[in-house]
């Protein structure tokens, strides 16, 4: 497996969020966590990209543990974490955001990443210069999605990717996640869109009160009668 | 008023007042980026006149001369303080890391009283008692000579802030810190190299300052006052407005030294620093409240 979460507990100042979370994301493989709002999702994605230290458990990522890691090495290690609410850099211009995407790499990897990336955002390409925060919400998100692609990471955590997207670019971001998939990716996905993200991923986590509540094979899971009453109200 | 007399202190007001936004730059990019009011600012300043002042008394070498010297070497000394003092000390806290400035500011203070003692000191080179025939007036060399450096300097520090991997850095650890950090930027170290450029910058005004100026324990404290009034009127943290307001206040300071006497021309500064404020209560180039 390429990431393996072993008994994580973490938390803010005296407040325990996460208790006793174990899961794995193997190689190329699409993982979700599902929850509901303040199920500790977003605290898990911190405490895997090393903003948050771990109370206890075991981060491994490629076999070599990451629990005390800072950002920055877990960055190097090949660890990309897409945060919630894009977190694009709003003052600096479209290209810088790429260019500090791979603030870990070399100048060389530079050209060859921002010409993948606009390959695959062609409005980027043509905003170049224009300052983020003057983009749309959904050409910040594809901003933050490329700034994560231009570290080339082999793990891509993406926290809420779909959220405030128009139903068009909802279905090109869920295309985007399965191609970066597809390219050897892995991709740890937090999403609130249940049924879309059951449909990417092989596998899932149900997260409720900081705690895996379930887990299984995407589809199994999509079948499931509490899980569908739950998140999906039917 | 004529303009023979005007023009003239127009002049010299611009000249000081490339300095004041020297000094002011390094405070305001501190503030921009760490968040904190660096309290010693002006005392790392005396430090740099002090600096200057030794090695032109020791081995006489000319504060121009010392300028490439003591920038990287305030530029190290700033690094170290914020990573390994203000940094450690502050716990993350900013009102601590506001405390932590005032007491490093009492320390070089102190430490220069016990060192120097408390007299002025000066340098005497050739060159600062020279002028320059403008037409309308003769211009001190090293008013002309500061004026124009500071304005390259500042210059060439927006160049690395808008130019470079590390100005790129520090712009995005100013705004989005968490997201500087997931990109794989080390925050800590972005925090010292900021603090570090805010020290280099004091040195560079002290080599310019040291040829017309003198140095003393309290030295820094004319100029630091000057600075925190910059910077509020330019905008806490933008870069542009202490550039500006520090050429502004350099004007008025010089133009109300004219019209109500040396002795009464912080007066205007504080006139025209109210009025700013009045009509724009976040500077010049500040955020909208
Ligand atoms: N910075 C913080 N300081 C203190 N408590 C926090 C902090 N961030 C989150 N929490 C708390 O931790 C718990 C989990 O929050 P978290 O953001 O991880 O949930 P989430 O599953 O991502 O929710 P959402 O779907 O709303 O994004 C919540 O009770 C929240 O109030
Ligand atoms: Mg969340």
């Amino acid at each position: 497996m390429l990431l393996e979460v072993e008994r994580l507990e973490a938390g803010y100042g005296a407040l325990p969020v996460l208790r006793d979370v174990t899961l794995a994301v193997g190689e190329g493989e699409i993982v979700a966590v599902l929850g509901a709002n303040g199920a500790g999702k977003t605290t898990l994605n911190r405490t895997l990209s090393g903003l948050l230290r771990p109370r206890a458990g075991e981060i491994r990522f490629d076999g070599t543990s990451i629990s005390r890691a800072e950002p920055d090495a877990i960055v190097t290690a090949g660890l990309i974490h897409v945060p919630e609410g894009r977190r694009v850099f709003a003052r600096h211009t479209v290209e810088e955001n790429l260019l500090l995407g791979a603030y870990r790499r070399g100048r060389e990897h530079r050209h060859v990443g921002l010409a993948r990336v606009y390959a695959i955002f062609p409005r980027l390409a043509e905003r170049r210069r224009q300052i983020a925060g003057s983009l749309s919400g959904g050409e910040q998100q594809m901003l933050a999605i490329g700034r994560g692609m231009m570290a080339e990471p082999r793990l891509m955590i993406l926290d809420e990717p779909s959220l405030g997207l128009s139903p068009r670019l909802v279905d090109e971001m869920f295309d985007l996640v399965g191609s970066l998939a597809g390219s050897g990716t892995a991709i740890l996905i937090v999403e609130q869109n249940v049924v879309r993200t059951l449909d990417l991923a092989s596998r899932a986590y149900v997260l409720e009160n900081g705690a895996i509540a379930m887990q299984g094979e995407a589809a199994a899971l999509a079948r499931d009668p509490v899980l569908r009453r739950t998140y999906l109200g039917v | 008023m004529s303009t023979a007399l005007l023009l003239p202190a127009l002049i010299g007001g611009l000249a000081n007042g490339a300095v004041y936004a020297l000094v002011a730059l390094g405070l305001t990019l501190v503030y921009g980026v760490l968040h904190i009011i660096n309290f010693a600012h002006g005392s790392l300043l005396m430090l740099a006149l002090y600096a200057a002042w030794i090695l032109w008394a020791a081995m006489g070498v000319s504060p121009y001369v010392a300028l490439p010297v003591l920038v990287p070497l305030f530029f190290v000394l700033g690094y170290g303080l914020q990573r390994w003092v203000i940094g450690p000390a502050g716990h993350g806290r900013e009102t601590n890391v506001l405390l932590v400035t005032l007491g490093l500011s009492i320390v070089i203070d102190n430490l220069a009283l016990a060192v120097f003692g408390p007299s002025t000191r000066t340098t005497s080179i050739p060159l600062a008692t020279r002028t320059i025939d403008l037409g309308v007036m003769y211009l001190p060399l090293p008013k002309l000579i500061a004026f124009a450096a500071a304005l390259v300097l500042s210059g060439l520090l927006w160049l690395l802030l808008t130019r470079t991997d590390l100005g790129r850095a520090i712009r995005a650890v100013a705004r989005e810190s968490d997201a500087a950090r997931l990109v794989g930027i080390r925050v800590t170290h972005i925090h010292a190299a900021t603090f570090g450029i805010g020290t280099a910058s004091v040195a560079a005004a002290a080599c310019l300052l040291l040829p017309s100026f003198y140095v003393s324990p309290d030295a820094g404290y004319a100029f630091v006052l000057v600075a925190f009034t910059t910077v509020v009127m330019g905008g806490m943290g933008s870069f542009p407005g202490a550039l500006l307001a520090g050429l502004v206040i350099g004007v008025i300071e010089s133009l109300s030294g004219l019209w109500f006497g040396p002795s009464l021309a912080p007066v205007g500064i504080y006139a025209v620093f109210a009025l700013v404020l009045l009509f724009r209560p976040t500077g010049l180039f500040g955020a909208r409240a």
